[in-house]
């Protein structure tokens, strides 16, 4: 049903009207969708009242289920059942088969691309991932009442790498929705408890995870998150904590080698037997397999007891954060604890003894990333023009290039704010060299091969020289996504070379467009269709967009500047009635876009100057 | 020297760090391109091109060897990309010393508190230096800020000592 909106009497809805915005936590083991109405930011619930989507995608000959039916049948049909993908996001087949021993399915390379056979055919972790987005939604839309949702901030791990973020956009868009941003899951959970108790000072986010685990140190001043460190494991979580009770199950059941279901059974077992710890001191577990049946007690202690180095690692990894962050832990005002896996009380007990505080866990630890996401969407999308809650983010893992030797020069170390563009100098090797091999790498170890390797990409025609005599001018640019670009310039003959870095692991434009293509069963002229109605929107948006500015800042053109762009908005109004195709109304956006430039600029330098006048008069 | 322009700063190698950071982050409020998610492409552009600007200014001006740097650079004298060594023996000799003295902590009795006089050396010495730095970079003459480049070069070994002392100190206290 849909919900119609009442103006307040007196105020019109328009301009400001409500847009449709959503956070999304794409999590390892759940995933939840939520968004703010009247004020108030809610996790969205499903037809069954459920709020909590198991990230589980369940491929059969008829077709796709995701979700709660999904995971049921993840014991009967381990090898089509895709559990925790989010962990394969970005990587190589190599990385994955390195990382995980025990995984009941058969993986497959091709093109470079990684892929899981299901009985579907091939699928890949950034497909696997969009089915979990869809279905988030869809559940969303219905609750909009089938209304459009024009944007969405989708959370990821603050210690994500390039592969890794770029793979979860790549799903987004896969799921046919507009990212409004990728947020990190720690800043968000920050962003749901800071507005929430209006304190300011310095926060230390906890964040474990089915599958991963992430501490970031923020500062709240002034309406300002600021990420001042961040650290973690990518690959530590709840998982590894029932993958020591199974061992140990294993262990006490005599058991070497377990088949698919055996195992997947294992598995479940060991996690109801972890969460039944966080509430009773002893647990009974009863494991019925392949004509065995054996019962296997757990105490509390023994469980702490296994528990207790991986419990170490995440405090190594807080020490380390926090020493980053240039604080210590004194300094320390709150710690919030995120993720289902901070239910454990050893983990409370252990962080809260490390912070020397009570940790904060008065919103849901698995819903409080949702919420979060769903506070910023609603002030991207502008629903808030006054807001003054600013997110500063950092890099999360230092960006470099291979020197010779196999050496890595770090080009922007790790936990520097982003946006940020900075540029480096290199040489050629050899005398009369033309062409230059970059290979652009993240990671904080000294040796390439201890780096992950995002891209490769050369620059040609450089005229031949004596070595050392070229100036080859890398610069590196992150957005605020933390999505890396790289370009490469000789300085003296301005040859160029520029990518955006797809990781080699990762799709390319081009596949994510086929895979969208063929996602859709729409004939070609519903395709077009579909496209011209997004252009249309689009050109909306930047008709609104411009209008707005120009309400707000005439006084920054001339007269006959005003009448040009002014002239130039009328066109692309009459365009976005008048266009057949997307391309042509694309063009036309393109164009104003083009003859707004100027006027884009003037008005950025005229805030940067407002900002700071602003500033000395509050002084006054 | 627009770094300090942008921040609405006097020009001071003694800068206030408080006044720096509360006009970064007006600046950030106002470009950062999360102010700009719903604007036209155009802006968005912009704006992180803006808003990276500004998180490059307040990383040099943070620092104090970079601010240096910077002023030194935009007073003419560029030493950011240079290999060249320093030229003074007696203070290479007391580098040579310091860190047979940093290498030997590991091995001390109480290596938590030979850790601790390490520090205290070696933050004496920067004290020291930041002092002579403030007194030449504000001249004009060329062998001052000469002299005053030469101080920046020491305080860059100092500065690396010092994340040496916490990669042993990191060895020595983890786990």
């Amino acid at each position: 049903m849909a919900l119609l909106q009442i103006a307040e009497p007196g105020q019109s809805a328009a301009p400001h009207q409500h847009k449709l915005a959503i956070g999304i936590d794409l999590g390892t083991t759940n995933s939840l969708v939520a968004t703010v109405l009247s004020g108030e930011a809610k996790t969205l619930a499903d037809q069954n009242n459920q709020v909590m989507l198991p990230s589980v995608v369940h491929y059969t000959q008829n077709g796709i289920e995701v979700g709660a039916n999904a995971f049921k049948n993840a014991a009967l049909d381990a090898e089509n059942t895709l559990v925790s993908v989010k962990r394969f996001l970005g990587k190589s087949k190599a990385d994955i088969e390195s990382e995980y021993a025990q995984l009941p399915y058969k993986l497959s390379e091709k093109n470079g691309i990684f892929n899981i056979e299901t009985c579907q055919g091939p699928i890949n972790p950034i497909q696997a991932s969009s089915e979990i987005l869809k279905t988030l939604k869809n559940r969303a839309q219905d609750s909009f009442g089938g209304d459009d949702i024009t944007g969405a901030v989708i959370t990821v791990p603050a210690h994500f790498d390039d592969a890794q973020r770029q793979g979860t956009k790549d799903a987004a868009e896969l799921a046919g929705l507009n990212v409004l941003r990728l947020l990190n899951e720690p800043t968000a959970a920050a962003v749901a408890y800071g507005l929430d108790s209006g304190q300011e000072g310095i926060i230390a986010v906890y964040d474990l995870g089915g599958g991963t685990f992430d501490i970031s140190i923020l500062r709240l001043s002034q309406g300002v998150f600021e990420v001042l460190a961040t650290g973690g494991d990518a690959s530590l979580g709840g998982d590894d904590f029932d993958a020591l009770l199974v061992e140990y199950f294993k262990q006490q059941t005599t058991q070497n080698e377990l088949d698919a279901p055996s195992l997947r059974l294992f598995m479940s077992k060991a996690k109801a037997c972890k969460e039944a710890l966080s509430l009773y001191k002893k647990v009974k577990v009863v494991l019925e397999f392949a004509d065995q049946n054996h019962t296997v007690e757990v105490t509390k202690e023994l469980f702490n007891e296994l528990a207790a180095p991986l419990v170490k690692k995440t405090l190594r990894a807080c020490r380390r954060a926090v020493k980053d962050a240039g604080i210590t832990n004194e300094e320390v005002l709150e710690v919030v604890m995120v993720g289902g896996s901070t239910r454990m009380p050893i983990v409370r007990e252990q962080v809260g003894h490390f912070f020397e505080k009570l940790p904060l866990t008065s919103i849901d630890p698995d819903q409080v990333v949702a919420i979060g996401a769903a506070i910023q969407a609603d002030i991207l999308v502008g629903n808030k023009p006054d807001s003054d809650m600013l997110l500063l983010d950092v890099l999360p893992l230092s960006l470099g290039l291979e020197t010779m030797g196999g050496l890595v020069e770090k080009i922007i170390p790790r936990n520097t704010t982003i946006p940020v563009a900075r540029a480096q100098e290199f040489t050629t090797f050899k005398d009369g060299q033309t062409a230059m091999s970059l290979s652009v790498l993240q990671g904080e170890r000294e040796l390439v091969d201890d780096c992950r390797a995002l891209a490769k990409f050369s620059l040609k025609g450089i005229p031949p020289m004596a070595a050392g005599a070229a100036h080859i001018l890398v610069t590196f640019k992150v957005d605020a996504d933390g999505l890396l670009s790289v370009s490469a310039m000789e300085k003296s003959t301005g040859v160029q070379a520029e990518i955006q870095v797809k990781p080699s692991f990762g799709l390319s434009d081009d596949q994510v467009a086929q895979m969208l293509k063929d996602s859709m069963s729409f004939a070609k002229e519903d395709m077009q269709a579909r496209m011209l109605k997004e252009q249309q929107v689009e050109a909306l948006r930047v008709i609104e967009a411009i209008n707005a500015s120009l309400t707000e800042a005439k006084n920054l053109l001339n007269e006959t500047e005003l009448a040009i762009l002014e002239a130039e908005i009328d066109k692309l109004i009459q365009l976005r009635e008048t266009a057949t195709t997307p391309e042509k109304l694309k063009a036309g956006i393109t164009e104003l876009d083009n003859a707004s430039s100027d006027f884009a600029a003037r008005r950025m330098d005229d805030s940067i100057k407002k900002a700071l006048t602003g500033q000395s008069v509050d002084q006054v | 020297m627009k770094y300090f322009e942008l921040f609405s700063l006097p020009i001071n190698y003694n800068i206030d760090l408080a006044l720096l950071n509360q006009a970064y982050l007006q600046l950030q409020k106002a470009v950062h391109p999360d102010k700009f998610a719903h604007k036209t492409s155009r802006e968005q552009l912009l704006a992180v091109q803006k808003s990276a600007e500004i998180n490059d200014a307040l990383h040099v001006l943070k620092h104090p060897l970079k601010r240096a740097e910077y002023m030194l650079a935009e007073r003419g004298i560029d030493i950011r990309a240079e290999q060249q060594t320093l030229q003074d023996p007696m203070f290479l000799m007391q580098q040579m010393e310091l860190r047979e003295e940093l290498e030997d902590i590991s091995l001390a009795n109480d290596p938590e508190e030979a850790v601790e006089a390490f520090d205290k050396e070696i933050k004496t010495l920067e004290k020291d230096f930041h002092q002579q730095l403030t007194a030449l970079i504000e001249q004009t003459e060329l062998i001052q800020l000469e002299r005053a480049a030469d101080i920046v070069r020491k305080l860059k070994f100092i500065y690396k000592l010092r994340d040496e002392l916490e990669r042993v100190e990191d060895a020595l206290f983890d786990d």
